[in-house]
Formats: structure tokens, sequence, C-alpha cells
């Protein structure tokens, strides 16, 4: 609906429309944050194979346990802060610490044996070929 | 004794009036953990993605500046399918309350963690004072 006060030159729901995309704007960024689950995942699809990327900082390779059945991919591990010194004085206290474990749902089913992880600067890639088996094969038609 | 200066958003960039207006790259605030020691502050902030050259950091004065730009890992051929987190840079600024000896600050980053010793100037240490018997 439209309000007649532009007519008018003067819109007294301007502000109120300002405000509320505003606190749209504060709540919406808190919400995300919060319902985060750790880590975040990103999923990317070529054309038969699948590449998962986790974002884990402070995080080192042998921490992190890749396990895989079927086609459901588990991501396991802890982070653990490393601080050798006791006795001091926190300031701030914002990174998350502890055991974490998340599953991925695959697209398709993966060949075990073709499996790729690599870890760059905080990142986790894992790189999964589809099975042979599973692949969608294309079927001649005979003429008559 | 390090204070965070929020002047950035955490997600989303500054709205105008009904537009969404849209950096090239979004701008995230790496969580920190800060400590003190007798000698030290200690910053650690988690910033993924970045590698050593897209680290930088400044002083001016009493106010830290970190910076961090992720290499673009593009997949050719690839296609997003799922997105939880998104390409971006890193930016925080604190304002420390203590003189920092500014050619002693030490930066390592690993596993995508920027670690930061400030050690605390001279004058700014704690002293010990021993009591005088009489």
């Amino acid at each position: 609906m439209l309000s007649d006060f532009p007519r008018l030159g003067l819109d007294p729901f301007a502000e109120l429309r300002r405000m509320q995309s505003e606190m749209n704007r504060l709540f919406g960024g808190f919400t995300a944050a919060t319902a985060r689950e750790f880590p975040p995942i990103n999923i990317l699809l070529g054309e038969n194979s699948v590449v998962v990327t986790a974002e884990l900082a402070g995080v080192t390779a042998d921490d992190v346990n890749l396990n895989l059945q079927e086609d459901v991919l588990t991501l396991g591990g802890k982070r653990e802060p490393k601080i050798q010194q006791e006795n001091v004085n926190w300031q701030r206290r914002e990174r998350a610490y502890g055991a974490f474990s998340r599953a991925i749902q695959l697209p398709f089913r993966v060949d075990p044996d073709k499996v790729q992880a690599r870890f760059d600067n905080g990142i986790l890639e894992v790189e999964l070929e589809r099975l042979e088996a599973d692949r969608p094969k294309r079927i001649q038609i005979r003429g008559a | 004794m390090a204070q965070a200066v929020g002047t950035i958003s955490q997600r989303t960039p500054a709205t105008t009036e009904g537009a969404q207006r849209m950096p090239p790259r979004p701008v995230f605030l790496p969580p920190a953990d800060i400590y003190e020691t007798n000698v030290a502050i200690v910053v650690m902030a988690e910033m993924p993605g970045v590698g050593p050259d897209g680290v930088d950091i400044t002083l001016e004065r009493r106010v830290l500046t970190i910076r961090g730009h992720s290499a673009a890992n593009e997949h050719t051929g690839y296609q997003r399918v799922y997105n939880e987190y998104a390409d971006g840079d890193y930016e925080r600024v604190f304002t420390l309350s203590e003189a920092i000896d500014r050619d002693k600050i030490e930066a390592t980053l690993r596993d995508g963690v920027l670690h930061l010793v400030l050690p605390k100037a001279e004058p700014a240490r704690a002293r010990k004072i021993e009591l005088k018997t009489l």
C-alpha cells in the first residue's frame, strides 16, 4: 500500500523503515553467526567429482579424522589451545575449542581409493571421485 | 589491555536506503584470543585461507590494525552447490592501552592463525620492589 505522505513532501514512516532495515541488518547477522555449525563447509560439484572444503583455522592434519562410509563423509577432530605458558591474563577469548564432528551426505557414491585431502592455511580440502559404476551411462539405441 | 574498535560489521556491509551496496569481497572480523603476560601482549587471530603474503599488520601509535587477504581459491569446472562460508578478507582494529616495543614485535602465521607477540616497552613492565630491611 502506498502512503499519501510522499505527495505532501513529508514521509514520517521513512525513518521507521530505515530503523527497521537497520535492525534486520544487525540481528540478521547475529542469528546467522550463532546458528553456524563448526566447521563451516562448502561443497563444489564437478562433472565426476565433488570437493568439500572446511574452514579449520588452527587445526593441524594430525588433529583431523576423515571417514568415508558409502556416500557419507565424516569430518571429526579436536582443536586444543596451544599455549605453553600458564599464569596469563586473558583479555579476550573468542575462539572456540573442543571436539567437533560433522557428517556430510555426498551427492553420489565415491571411490574410496581416489580421495585426496590437503590442508592449506587452515582450509581443509577433500576431493572425492565418483564411483565408476555409479556414473551415468549413455545408452545406444539400436535400429530395428 | 587491548580493545576492539567496533568499526567493521561482522557479516554484511552497511546499507544505504533501500539498496544493498556490495563490495567486491566481503570483509570479516576475525575472532581473536588475546592474553597478557608480564612482558608481552599476545594476539591470536583466526584468518583461514590467508597465506603469509596476504597479511598486513600496522601499529600506529596505539592502534593495531590486522588485515588479511585470502587468496582466491578458484575451482575451474566446479560449481558451488552448498555454501556455509564465503571467501573474503579480514580486518580488525585494536587499541592497545600499553606502550609496545615496536622493534621486537613478532608475527607468525600457521594453519590460518595469526600469532602476534607484542613485547611491552621497558617502563611499562611491572617491577618487583624489594623491601629494605633496616
